[in-house]
């Protein structure tokens, strides 16, 4: 019986991965919406629940990838790795257009460049303060801290170590949490109770699950404004760390 | 058909990557520049297009969109594979620079969304009575 059924996952790796992922999908969204009244999202929660999950795997394996160094799990590298990574990630531009950006005027498109490089500095820092000198490094990191998504592409396209990108992916996850939580208490302080103000908010803050998720706490009728402008940053954080940003951090800190 | 969609994703890709590879042989990096942010921009642009002329259909739309709603388990799938166990060690660094850089950004929200004239008039337009945004969405 465990013969056969550890046969088949080993034979079919990527479905394996769609259904544990679709489970851990599953439950997350359980989670967040009975422990957390929907605060804290779910993707957030699963994002969390698959770091435990590599922790576990990189324990019990004494690997670098997680749980995809157990043999049983080898499909969920194939699921989440660079390939299909990208392509999905490109895909989400879908939903985006420039007529919509132009409505959230010049403010918008300036607080996403303000956000993208607010954050990357932010994440240079820091890593700089942690001993990081090196310009892949610190480029991989600051681009985490833009976004969970940003960090790893970076880090990809540079050659950054595996711990390295790992960081800038939980970097990326606190902010993209701490938004989500934060929203609906800084919300009053920083007047994010318009829609103008909102698309700001997408701009500078930029993790779309964390806007829309914190949006929604404060004010849902606010939520397509702030991820108008926030569907843009991980393109541009994109675009902008593996090179310009990279550039400069490479002069500065050769 | 779904796959024309996919097939429009794929082109857009290859095409984003393919300039980002080639940026960075340009520019003398031994990597691909932005190439992700290239494949979205081409396909924000391809697609804008092609709905002007009335050339997405539904279904077209739909292998998109699949891709589109794969973006998190994907996500996830990749959290899943990372070296974690290694990466504990910097734990805090990770803590410290995603607080820092959300409370420094909130700082500068409120910066950004007031002052500039250009926006008086788009905050007229867009905001137009805070109760009716809702209506009109």
């Amino acid at each position: 019986m465990l013969e056969i059924a550890g046969n088949l996952f080993a034979k079919n790796g990527l479905i394996l991965a769609f259904a544990i992922v679709g489970l851990t999908m599953y439950i997350s969204y359980f989670l967040s919406d009975k422990l957390t009244k929907g605060r804290i999202h779910g993707s957030a929660i699963a994002i969390a629940l698959g770091l435990l999950l590599a922790y576990v795997g990189g324990i019990v394996s004494g690997g670098e990838k997680g749980l995809a160094d157990l043999s049983m799990f080898t499909g969920i590298g194939l699921m989440g790795g660079g390939m299909l990574r990208d392509f999905a990630i490109v895909a989400t531009a879908f939903g985006a257009n420039f007529s919509e950006i132009k409505k959230a005027g010049f403010n918008g498109v300036l607080s996403l460049f303000v956000g993208v490089v607010l954050s990357f500095v932010v994440g240079v820092i820091v890593a700089l303060a942690f001993g990081y000198r090196d310009a892949v490094s610190l480029t991989t990191i600051g681009a985490g801290t833009a976004t969970y998504i940003v960090g790893p592409v970076t880090g990809t396209a540079l050659g950054a170590s595996s711990e390295v990108i790992t960081l800038s992916i939980a970097a990326g996850l606190v902010k993209s949490i701490l938004t989500m939580i934060g929203t609906p208490f800084i919300a009053k302080y920083i007047g994010l109770n318009n829609p103008r103000t909102a698309m700001v908010y997408g701009g500078i803050m930029g993790t779309t699950s964390g806007v829309a998720g914190g949006l929604a706490a404060t004010d849902p009728k606010l939520v397509p404004y702030g991820a108008v402008t926030a569907t843009f940053y991980t393109g541009l954080g994109c675009l902008m760390a593996p090179s310009v940003l990279f550039l400069i951090t490479k002069v500065i800190f050769a | 058909m779904v796959i024309f969609g996919v097939a429009l994703l794929a082109i857009c890709f290859l095409s984003g990557v393919f300039f980002g590879d080639l940026l960075g042989l340009i520019l003398g990096i031994d990597s691909n520049v932005g190439g992700v942010g290239f494949a979205m921009l081409f396909l924000i642009l391809l697609v804008e297009y092609l709905k002007k002329k009335d050339k997405l259909n539904k279904q077209t739309q739909e292998g998109v969109a699949f891709w589109s709603g794969m973006y998190i388990p994907i996500v996830i799938a990749m959290s899943a594979q990372q070296n974690v166990a290694g990466a504990l060690d910097g734990g805090i660094l990770a803590i410290i620079a995603g607080v820092a850089a959300v409370v420094i950004s909130w700082a500068v929200v409120p910066l950004l969304s007031k002052g500039g004239s250009v926006n008086e008039s788009i905050e007229g337009s867009i905001i137009g009575g805070d109760q009716s945004v809702g209506n009109s969405r």
